[in-house]
């Protein structure tokens, strides 16, 4: 008996650091919380509130936002279905403790933090740092640290965290906040805006272009918890950012919700460019737990001749669900979508875009990859809708998917409404299959299975890869690589 | 240099080697002349490591048990197969393609990888040598390709990675005559006293450009008949039909 015991726990044990190989940023940060009672209710809403110090404008706007949710169903119209979440199951706010009285500095910060984000490639350490990236680092619900700050504040650019913002730019957050993405927009929408804790705050005043990339990194932690970031991004009159999001979380059985909300503004000749490495924990082999990254990101162009760019390289989380978008109301303003999706193993996806034009001569550009490997399922979902006072608009998409194997599935949905005479869609679909052949042409080659996958992988998808910032190409390319490992037998 | 003793393969319960041997020494060039289905894309592919054959008898490669390998691991030891119908590769540019394998052999070597500027100057190299028009090597790997260019990039690679053996399947097969002599050129210019080549052809055409020391007529899986230049130009006569 005790053999077979312990030669189950070696397996376990086995099985442990297999799935650590795969999902090195699986590991949790052993560190002591304060969270919200509980489950969701208005009790807890006002204790978020509280303890994050907010003017009453900003408490009223979360209480609307959970009134109009007791209201709403959640939606069941995706392709990826899962066992129902109990919201009242959850906590809605998890800090560090260290963080109750937010440290001054960073040699305040608690070394557990600073060594979490070492350990994840995130230095935040003056002597460390990225060289020209500011980083803000959101770790659950609070974010533990902004570098740059000081550089950027002589440019009049404004980089902290929304928490920060709604008590510093308190105006300028509420004339914005909200603006694109409605309290009222949807089930998890509207929970956000109920719930939200905290997120990235961007300003660009009018002119400028901003020096340096600006770039959140979101960290889940804590086990049973939701994270439910906010962000919102002003790019003034004639400005330009370049904003980049990571994420990763710990390995757990159970699935986490990740549900945030993030809003873009571009006002006249504004240039937002918005990227996203995506990787939240996938669950393992057997689609046991992993990430719900439940998201809406939406972009408006105000101004004229505004414009947004979304690229996105979503590798991670068990399901992903998600549409950025782009609003082009200003004329002559410009959206654009590059998107990787993969999927692997049981990971399943539902995701692409909007374009909505309003605007005269208003363009739109959508790429999107899809892989999916093992018994995983990929929807590309996407509308494009021309109104008809956009005159003279355009739009273009190409839609490739690719399978390995033959278990997996994709699907391709092109929702197109042009309501426009004089404005113009096309839309291209293609679906193709790593042969054995090009394998072992490959391999031939002397590349190993792994190699020649992650190859031609990168090859499908370097249209993509082209957008992101330099950085983070060469990141982007090792993920798209490792997170098809052994999806080819 | 690869000695094959008694070899047998089958694929699909249908056996399609039926007990090959053959004996090649450092510096020989070897020409392998059957008619169709005959067993000869068969044995590159064994050489060179394909999946999915049932393998029996024993292939020796510098001393070393080849069945044993893994398709990689046989051209990080010197194992080169120029492809009868090379795959295209969307998206890869050909230069990264090139860079990617000559540095996995190396890596896999124990050998410094080459830098970018180390492999550009070996690329431009290599391409004059063979008169190979380099603007091919920015475009994605075989994607839309002539035949001729696809082979010629064969040979690139081929003279790039510098094997011990290198095998050609058909190299011949859809190339015209100024293109043929061009490929040809490439594969003498590499001829030393170390490096050898296996190389399968339908006619004798090629060999007129590659003189070979040895010409094999494989016939039903089975090598039947050896002998010099000589041999290439009677099968070219008779017919591979007539020949017993």
């Amino acid at each position: 008996m005790t053999t077979k015991k312990q030669e189950f726990k070696m397996d376990s044990r086995q099985k442990e650091i297999e799935n650590l190989k795969d999902y090195k940023y699986g590991f949790s940060t052993d560190i002591e919380n304060i969270r919200a009672p509980k489950g969701l209710s208005e009790e807890v809403i006002k204790f978020i509130s509280k303890i994050k110090k907010e003017p009453e404008w900003m408490l009223n706007f979360r209480l609307k936002a959970f009134e109009r949710f007791k209201q709403l169903k959640e939606p069941n119209w995706q392709k990826p279905k899962y066992p129902k979440i109990d919201y009242q199951d959850l906590y809605y706010y998890s800090a560090p403790k260290s963080m109750k009285d937010k440290p001054k500095s960073l040699d305040e910060l608690d070394p557990k933090l600073l060594e979490t984000y070492k350990k994840l490639g995130i230095p935040l350490q003056e002597q460390a740092r990225l060289n020209g990236i500011a980083v803000d680092a959101v770790f659950d619900s609070v974010s533990v640290a902004t570098t740059f700050k000081e550089e950027l504040t002589k440019q009049g650019i404004i980089f902290c965290s929304m928490s920060e913002a709604i008590q510093k730019h308190s105006e300028l957050v509420k004339k914005y906040l909200g603006t694109v993405i409605p309290t009222t927009d949807h089930f998890f929408a509207t929970l956000n805006s109920a719930v939200f804790t905290d997120g990235s705050f961007v300003y660009i005043p009018e002119g400028v272009k901003c020096p340096m990339e600006l770039s959140t990194y979101f960290r889940i932690n804590a086990s049973e918890t939701g994270q439910f970031e906010r962000t919102l991004i002003i790019a003034d009159k004639g400005s330009y950012v370049s904003y980049l999001e990571g994420c990763t979380a710990p390995m757990r059985d159970e699935n986490q919700l990740h549900a945030a909300n993030v809003e873009l503004i571009a006002l006249d000749d504004a240039e937002i460019k918005y990227s996203t490495v995506q990787n939240w924990y996938p669950g393992d082999k057997d689609g046991k737990g992993g990430i719900y990254n439940f998201v809406t990101k939406r972009g408006l162009c105000k101004g004229k001749n505004s414009k947004i760019s979304w690229t996105q390289v979503e590798t991670g989380s068990a399901i992903t669900w998600k549409y950025p978008s782009c609003i082009l109301k200003g004329d002559n303003s410009v959206g654009e979508f590059y998107s990787i999706a993969i999927t692997n193993n049981h990971q399943k996806a539902d995701t692409g875009t909007k374009m909505i034009h309003l605007g005269k001569n208003t363009k739109s550009k959508i790429i999107s990859k899809g892989i999916s490997a093992g018994q995983s399922d990929m929807m590309y979902r996407g509308l494009v809708d021309i109104s008809s006072k956009a005159d003279n608009s355009r739009n273009f998409t190409q839609c490739d998917s690719l399978l390995m194997g033959n278990k997996c599935g994709a699907h391709t949905i092109p929702y197109i409404k042009n309501k426009n005479l004089k404005s113009n869609i096309e839309h291209e679909a293609t679906t193709s299959k790593i042969s054995d052949e090009q394998l072992y042409y490959c391999n031939q080659r002397g590349l190993n299975q792994e190699e020649a996958v992650s190859l031609i992988v990168n090859g499908f998808c370097k249209e993509v890869l082209q957008q992101l910032p330099m950085e983070f190409a060469v990141e982007a390319q090792k993920l798209v690589g490792i997170s098809l490992e052994g999806s080819v037998g | 240099m690869l000695s094959i003793e008694n070899l047998k393969a089958k694929i699909d319960e249908k056996e399609i080697l039926k007990g090959l041997n053959l004996n090649i020494k450092p510096g020989e060039v070897h020409a392998i002349m059957g008619p169709n289905g005959s067993g000869k894309s068969t044995l590159s592919n064994i050489l060179s490591g394909k999946k999915g054959y049932e393998v029996n008898g024993n292939i020796k490669f510098e001393g070393e048990n080849l069945l044993e390998l893994e398709t990689e691991e046989r051209a990080h030891k010197g194992i080169f197969l120029a492809f009868q119908y090379p795959l295209e590769i969307p998206g890869v540019n050909t230069n990264t393609f090139l860079k990617t394998s000559i540095n996995a052999i190396k890596k896999a070597r124990g050998e410094k990888e080459l830098d970018a500027i180390e492999f550009l100057k070996l690329i431009k190299q290599k391409s004059s040598e063979l008169k190979f028009d380099q603007a091919i090597l920015n475009r994605q790997l075989n994607v839309g390709f002539s035949g001729g260019e696809k082979k010629k990039n064969e040979i690139l690679q081929m003279s790039i990675l510098d094997p011990k053996l290198s095998i050609l399947d058909e190299t011949d097969s859809g190339l015209d005559i100024d293109a043929l002599r061009i490929v040809s050129e490439g594969v003498n210019s590499l001829r030393n006293k170390n490096n050898s080549f296996l190389i399968i052809t339908h006619y004798q055409r090629l060999l007129d450009y590659i003189k070979p020391d040895f010409v094999h007529l494989l016939k039903n899986g089975q090598i039947i008949k050896s002998g010099n230049f000589e041999l290439a130009k009677e099968l070219e006569k008779v017919g591979y039909e007539n020949f017993n």
